[in-house]
Order: structure tokens, then C-alpha cells, then sequence
């Protein structure tokens, strides 16, 4: 297992300097820089402020700057939020993007799983064509228009829960965001659950065991832990991307995540908000793919062997 | 694909009522917005000033009681104040009144409005600053209300549709075009080549693209074709895998090998025995891509990086109507729903076509 970690950590190292080369030279080539303001500075200051930031010397000296001070941790200075660097503004993002993403998560796997596997074990049926239809309108229906709806039939409307706002993290608070993030990943695990399930079911060794008269929930057991690995296959890259926020869910509901830092910084050319962003996402992918595979691994003894 | 197989795709089709259901609501959806906005009687960009977020419905507008308040607008922007306004059926009869002679040539604000017609002078009085006239109401229908500048949602939302579906089907095309190459190649190579392109897509599934989508977007002024551009470079990646899949399947088969031995090249066996015979599930991924690029299309139009005003797309109209949702509720209901109910249909189609489609079966 241990080999399998280090394997696919050198395997990802390649893919993250593609990442870091990328949008350092991408966001660079970009016209403006992070000290056009409407009234522009005079030049000396903006000389100053350029050597100060290091912004006067050769780009491949810059980005070499970057990739040491990345080496140490440091995702350098934020350009927009002064006096804050971008390790601050992640410390103090990350954990309210990571708490709405780790409960949406879990609400997605619960109600996927559930009704994708009500779906399966009744192919053909009513709760199979209902679950069907709820789950295409789940995925269809963009988050930045379950948002402001939810808002308004359960904030204004019924007036029970907040229209918005972090409050320290109140579990009330949390309830719409959370539902917001987590349905369209509901939908898309309970339609990946119901296919690979359904196959599952009609194999032969689930017909043996129908014959030697085990229990439906020993059957389930057995079938599902087979038909679990296509979904643990999404799940690596649906954390990465429910950890590090949503633009749209933590716009729309007034939240202080991570989620908002990438295009906020881009229109902003915050050169080292940018680049922490994706640094950040992308080790997330990694990680959490790392951790899917290990997940594959213990429910499939055959990917252990040829691992 | 070969005959027998389309003939018995189409067969399976015809028995899948759902996927029928939603391949009709398609065409529906299209050809309303490609011929609607003709229909509608309202240019898509034209503004009624004096109907700003009228909700859905049959009433023809000016109702009686908007009458008066939208002369009383228009008689201000005149510089005539309005002394007596008698309705009679849809016709209205204006007495104004100014401090100066009334310049004959403010009566153009009325028939600009939208909602009356040219007027027509029945009295004047001698100093020329009292004045009689009679206006023709022109009756307006908004079967989904107006927005907050007051633009028929309507005719706007069948505007914003054909922008979305165009790029929906351009780029599924060009992502199409790209993983098919891509994956055929690959597949035929086989070997390093093969090991090699598949590496290169492996560590191109890993990068955060909606970031490079954004950054270009951002840095470089989103325009409709960047926006394009951007998607498909974005969507060609699961096309790919497919097409080297199915490439794999076919190429030691029989009918591939006797292409080879007729002295075939290799980029004409590609082309002409092993991509056609691709085709089925390709079809069917690639219906199942246009949903995909029409909702990424709308979270950056959203975002206020993708269309950009005046053009107009579901997601522009859907961020304009999430801002007025408390005073103008139709106006995320309606291109919402436009939005839901395509993505809906193209879902069920590409499902429906996977299993129509697909050989094992």
C-alpha cells in the first residue's frame, strides 16, 4: 500500500508543475497587472511598488522565485488583500468551504446511494421511473438557480431558515448552502449507483446466493460492495471540487469560503491568489483521488494484486 | 454504423416513449427559437419604458389603469402636463396644456413608447399652448411578463435560447471532432503512441480546467467564440477514451484486418471501417455533451464571463432574474425553465440513444 502512495505521488508530480507552469505563464501573458487602478499611480511609485513585489525581474526568474517559496509552503503575498498573505486567507477560508463541502458530500453519498439502490432493486418500477425523473431534474437544474429559489421559498416565504451569512458557523446557517451543493451530486451518484447496481444484480453469483436462500440484506451487502466502485471512482475529483468551495453557492448566500478567491482574484490580477487557488485544487484532486483508489483498493481485492 | 444496426437503433427508438417524448420537445424548443422571436410581435431587444416587470399572463397591456400613469410619464418627457384623459375603448383623448407654444414634434415620443399610436390634433388653441388629441392604444400581450427594463422575457428568452443551444451543438461538435481524432489514433497506434496519448490525457483529466477556462475568459474579453472555444477544449477529453475503447474492440477484428490485406492505408481504415463503426456510441456521448456544454455556457455566463450584453444567453437572463427574484420572480422562472427542460430532454435522448445504439443488445 505504501508503494501504491508513493507511486502515485511521483506519478503526480509531473501534473502539478504542468499546473503551476501553466497558469503562472497564462496569467502573465494577461494584459493589466494588479496595481491598475482607476486613478493610475505615478511611475515612481509604481516602480517601487513592482521591485517591492518583485514584479521588475525576468519572468522565468520570477517564476523560479515561485516555485522555491512554494517548496517552503509559501503561496507569497496577496496583491488585493494587503497585509494578508494567501496562506492567511486560505486559513481562514478553507475551513467554511471544507465544512459545507464535507456535509455535502455526505448528503450526496447518503441520498444517492439510498435511491440509487431503491431504483435498482426495483428496475422497471414506479420508484425506479420517480427516482429516474428526480434525479434528471437534479442534474439539470443549475445550482445558481436552486439557490436564489430556496432562498426565497425557505428564507423569505416560510421564513425558516436565514436567506444567507456564515454566523461562526450556525448549523441553521448551513442548512441551505449544503442542500444547494449537495443535490445535483445526489442525483448524479443515484443514477451511477441504479446502472451499476442493475448490473450487479444479474450476475451469477447474485443468483447463487438468491438460490441458497440468503437474506436480502446479506445480498445487498455483497452487491453493492461490487457495484460501489464506479461511484468511488467520481468521488476523488466531486471532494476536491466540494472542498474548495463554490463561486456560486458562497456568492449567493453571503459566505466567507475559498470559492470566490479564484475569479475574484483573476479579475483582479492577484497574480499569488490565482496561482494558491489552483495549487490548491489541484493538490486537493490529488489527494482525494489518492484516497478513492485506496477506498477501490479495500472493496476490490483484484486492484490490490495489481497494485 | 452499419444499416442493420441504425435500422434497429431506430426500431428501439421508436419503442422508448420517453426518449420520444424528449426528442420532440427538442424540436419544439428549436424551432421556436429559431422562427419564435418573429412571432412574439416583440423585437427581442425592443424596451417598453412604461411595462417594466409586468408578470406573466393574457392581459393585454396597457391595462385602463396603466393608461394614465404612462401618458403622465410621457407628457413629462413632452413638457406638457396633462390636464384631462378620457379612455374610450382603445383609443384616448389627451387635452395638454404648456407654458410655451406645444412643439408638435414631442408627439414622436408617443408611438416610440411602444404602447400608443401616432397622435392626431383635433383642437388647437390659438396661442398654441392648449391642445386636444387623440391617441390609438396599441394592446401589448407578455405571456411571461417583461424584465426590469421592460423587454418581452418571452421573445428575449427564445433570443438567449438560440445563443445557447448554438453553442451547446458547436462546441459538442468540435469536442466531438477532437476526441474522435484523438481516440482513433490512439486506439490504431496502439503500443508506446498509445501508452504515450493516454499518459497526456491522464494528466490533462487532472488539471483544474474550468480555472483555464476562466482565466482566459477573464484576461482576454469573453466573446462568444472564446467562450466556444474555451468548452470544447474543455469536453474533448471523455469523447477520447471512449473512441480509443471502441477503436481497441474493432481492430483485430476480421472485416479490419481484410482492409488492411486490400493494401488499405492506415488513415483510410480509420476513417472508413473503424470510426464509422464507432459511431453508435459516439452519437450517443455526444448528445449527452451538449446538455453539459449549454450548463457550463450558463455558470460563466453566471459568472458575467460568457455572452456578453447585448447578446444574451439562458444563463445571462438566469443571473439578471436571480438579482430580481424577490420583485420579478418570472424572471429567473421563465429562461430557468427553458434552461431545465432542454437539459432534461437532451439528457433523455442521449440515454435513449446509448441503448438504442448500443451493439451488445
Amino acid at each position: 500500500m505504501i508503494a501504491l502512495i508513493a507511486r502515485r505521488i511521483a506519478q503526480s508530480l509531473p501534473t502539478l508543475f504542468l499546473v503551476v507552469a501553466g497558469s503562472f505563464f497564462l496569467i502573465r501573458l494577461a494584459p493589466g497587472g494588479p496595481f491598475d487602478l482607476e486613478r493610475p499611480l505615478p511611475p515612481a511609485a509604481m516602480e517601487n511598488l513592482r521591485r517591492v513585489y518583485g514584479l521588475d525581474q525576468p519572468l522565468i526568474v520570477q517564476f523560479g522565485h515561485y516555485l522555491l517559496s512554494l517548496l517552503r509552503g509559501d503561496l507569497g503575498p496577496s496583491f488585493t488583500f494587503r497585509d494578508l498573505t494567501v496562506t492567511d486567507l486560505f486559513a481562514r477560508g478553507l475551513p467554511v468551504s471544507a465544512t459545507l463541502g464535507s456535509l455535502a458530500l455526505v448528503l450526496a453519498l447518503a441520498l444517492g446511494l439510498l435511491f440509487g439502490s431503491l431504483a435498482a432493486s426495483d428496475r422497471g418500477g414506479i420508484a425506479d421511473r420517480l427516482v429516474g425523473l428526480a434525479a434528471s431534474l437534479g442534474l439539470a437544474v443549475p445550482s445558481f438557480v436552486t439557490a436564489p429559489l430556496f432562498q426565497i421559498v425557505f428564507g423569505l416565504g416560510l421564513a425558516w431558515l436565514p436567506v444567507g451569512g456564515w454566523a461562526d458557523g450556525n448549523p441553521r446557517n448551513l442548512v441551505l448552502p449544503v442542500l444547494t451543493l449537495a443535490l445535483p451530486h445526489a442525483a448524479g451518484i443515484a443514477r451511477l449507483t441504479r446502472a451499476s447496481l442493475g448490473e450487479v444484480l444479474i450476475q451469477p453469483h447474485i443468483r447463487t446466493q438468491r438460490a441458497m436462500g440468503l437474506s436480502r440484506a446479506r445480498i445487498a451487502r455483497h452487491a453493492l460492495r461490487g457495484a460501489l466502485l464506479p461511484v468511488v471512482a467520481t468521488l476523488g475529483p466531486l471532494a476536491a471540487g466540494l472542498m474548495t468551495g463554490s463561486v456560486v453557492v458562497e456568492t449567493i448566500f453571503g459566505l466567507p469560503g475559498i470559492g470566490r478567491y479564484f475569479v475574484e482574484g483573476a479579475l483582479n490580477r492577484d497574480y499569488t491568489l490565482v496561482m494558491g487557488t489552483v495549487v490548491l485544487v489541484a493538490v486537493m484532486v490529488i489527494v482525494f483521488n489518492l484516497i478513492a483508489d485506496l477506498i477501490a483498493a479495500a472493496l476490490d481485492p483484484r486492484l490490490r494484486l495489481s497494485a | 454504423m452499419s444499416a442493420a444496426l441504425a435500422g434497429l437503433a431506430r426500431r428501439r427508438l421508436a419503442r422508448d416513449r420517453p426518449a420520444l417524448a424528449a426528442l420532440a420537445s427538442l424540436v419544439l424548443i428549436a424551432l421556436a427559437c429559431l422562427i419564435g422571436p418573429l412571432l412574439t410581435g416583440h423585437p427581442p431587444e425592443r424596451i417598453y419604458p412604461d411595462v417594466v416587470r409586468v408578470a406573466p399572463g393574457l392581459a393585454a397591456h396597457p391595462r385602463p389603469d396603466e393608461v394614465r400613469p404612462a401618458l403622465q410619464r410621457l407628457a413629462f418627457r413632452m413638457r406638457v402636463s396633462l390636464e384631462e384623459v378620457v379612455q374610450d375603448g382603445d383609443r384616448v383623448r389627451l387635452t395638454l396644456t404648456a407654458q410655451k407654444p406645444i412643439d408638435l414634434r414631442a408627439f414622436r415620443l408617443l408611438p416610440r413608447s411602444g404602447l400608443f399610436g401616432a397622435a392626431a390634433v383635433r383642437e388647437r388653441s390659438a396661442d398654441g399652448r392648449r391642445l386636444v388629441a387623440e391617441v390609438p392604444i396599441r394592446k401589448r400581450i407578455f405571456l411571461l411578463g417583461t424584465d426590469a427594463l421592460g423587454r418581452d422575457l418571452l421573445s428575449r428568452c427564445l433570443a438567449a435560447g438560440q445563443v445557447s443551444l448554438l453553442i451547446g451543438l458547436t462546441a459538442a461538435l468540435a469536442a466531438l471532432l477532437i476526441g474522435v481524432a484523438y481516440g482513433a489514433v490512439s486506439g490504431m497506434a496502439g503500443g508506446r503512441v498509445d501508452a504515450l496519448m493516454m499518459r497526456l490525457l491522464d494528466i490533462l483529466y487532472a488539471l483544474p480546467f474550468v480555472f483555464f477556462v476562466i482565466m482566459l475568459l477573464v484576461f482576454f474579453r469573453a466573446g462568444l467564440w472564446l467562450v466556444l472555444v474555451a468548452v470544447a477544449a474543455v469536453e474533448w477529453l471523455d469523447m477520447a477514451r471512449i473512441v480509443r475503447t471502441q477503436t481497441l474492440s474493432l481492430k483485430g477484428r476480421d472485416f479490419v484486418r481484410a482492409a488492411y490485406a486490400l493494401g488499405l492505408s492506415t488513415e483510410s481504415v480509420i476513417a472508413r471501417h473503424v470510426v464509422p463503426n464507432t459511431l453508435g456510441p459516439i452519437i450517443a456521448a455526444a448528445t449527452l455533451l451538449v446538455p453539459r456544454v449549454i450548463l457550463l455556457e450558463s455558470f460563466l455566463s453566471f459568472l458575467g464571463l460568457g455572452v456578453q450584453e447585448p447578446e444574451t444567453s439562458w444563463g445571462v437572463l438566469i443571473a439578471e432574474g436571480s438579482r430580481a427574484i424577490e420583485s420579478a420572480p418570472w424572471m429567473l422562472a421563465a429562461p430557468a425553465g427553458f434552461l431545465v427542460v432542454t437539459l432534461v430532454a437532451l439528457n433523455r435522448l442521449g440515454d435513449g440513444l446509448g441503448e438504442a445504439l448500443d451493439p451488445r443488445l
